[in-house]
């Protein structure tokens, strides 16, 4: 038998891969194979002035959901403090048209929870660089996660720039736009009629077809986004409330568990 | 005019808002916690990166389902600008102007 045994099969694969998380002993570990990864002004500006353009697009979903919030019932202020606290958009809008006279708690947090699950999976998506990060600098970075600043500090990750900061910075950006215009649209909204009118309500399709444009990546994405697509339609229909969106990325992810293997 | 009561805090309001805020934030620090307590396999990682995508065609696929030949011409308008300029801005106002547009002819 030419085949080599288990055992050197094992430490082969153990010892080829270099595990750059573990390089933190030599302080100057990171001249060839991983980049260094810092966390200054410098990458907070980057990911500031990088994410500003998508910030003014996003603001315009903002201005609809201070409409919305205030159609609700919600006062500017309430409206406002939801936007600076939660910074979740497709949440935020998805519970103030669940609101309602009393207030329908559970139903709200539950559906706040169901929405928002996707950013465990998002900030995990961003674990092999945050990974490196302080916890402090980190998790706080992430409280200012949302789907688009998310999807910009992918890519600068991914190009190899090693900016920690950049997902702070994209996040301010991201904040100020998303509070200053919940703010404007929660004032105008008595004034302004239907948002149907000026296609507001498209804004938030649009932003997902945008992110989707952005996240195909070839023909490997097209059975996941199918499976996905088909669980989330069907089960929009049969299951209440907003599981059919955690169902959908759930079957995705699934399928791709079995690809795997073959 | 703000009309009255804009900055009213009611303390129902409040709670329930702090409640969603508590929710979100342990759901946008929960997945990178857990991935540093965690042994990811390959197999995990190649599901992990499949999400983002299907959870956005998730939510898109029946938000479309719901609208009509305005809002269908509208993203495919939105998805030939992203993909021709990658433009972001771009293609959400010509979004939105095809579906205004559309809404009004059609």
């Amino acid at each position: 038998m030419t085949k080599t045994d288990g055992d050197d099969a094992e430490y082969d694969s153990g010892g080829a891969t270099a595990h750059p998380e573990n390089a933190s002993v030599g302080e100057a570990s990171t001249s060839d194979g991983t980049e260094a990864i810092t966390f200054d002004r410098s990458g907070i500006r980057a990911g500031f002035l990088t994410c500003l353009p998508i910030a003014l697009g996003v603001g315009g979903y903002g201005i609809a959901f201070g409409m919305l919030a205030r159609r609700a019932g919600l006062s500017v202020a309430e409206a406002a403090l939801m936007s600076a606290t939660l910074l979740a958009g497709a949440a935020q809008i998805i519970a103030v048209e669940l609101w309602t006279e009393p207030i329908p708690v559970t139903a709200i947090i539950i559906a706040t929870l169901a929405i928002n699950l996707r950013y465990s999976l998002m900030g995990a998506a961003l674990g092999p660089w945050l990974g490196r990060l302080s916890p402090l600098r980190s998790y706080g970075s992430l409280l200012v996660m949302a789907d688009e600043n998310w999807a910009l500090t992918m890519r600068e990750f991914q190009s190899g720039s090693g900016r920690g900061a950049f997902l702070l910075g994209t996040g301010i950006a991201m904040w100020v736009f998303w509070v200053t215009s919940t703010i404007i649209g929660a004032a105008a909204g008595g004034m302004i009629g239907d948002p149907a009118s000026y296609g507001i309500d498209f804004v938030l399709a649009a932003v997902f077809v945008a992110l989707a444009t952005e996240l195909w990546e070839g023909r490997s994405t097209l059975v996941p986004w199918l499976v996905a697509l088909a669980t989330a339609v069907v089960a929009a229909a049969l299951v209440p409330g907003q599981w059919y969106i955690l169902l959908g990325g759930f079957a995705a992810a699934a399928v791709e568990v079995v690809r795997h293997d073959g | 005019m703000m009309g009255e009561g804009a900055l009213a805090l009611d303390p129902l309001v409040v709670g329930v808002v702090l409640a969603m805020a508590l929710v979100t934030a342990l759901t946008k620090v929960g997945g990178l916690w857990l991935l540093r307590r965690l042994e990811v396999s390959e197999r995990l990682e190649a599901a992990l990166s499949v999400l983002p995508g299907a959870i956005v065609i998730a939510i898109l696929g029946p938000e479309l389902a719901t609208g009509g030949p305005a809002e269908w011409g509208a993203a495919g308008v939105v998805l030939l600008v992203m993909w021709r300029t990658e433009s972001i801005p771009l293609s959400l106002c010509s979004g939105v102007g095809t579906v205004v547009l559309f809404r009004a002819i059609l």
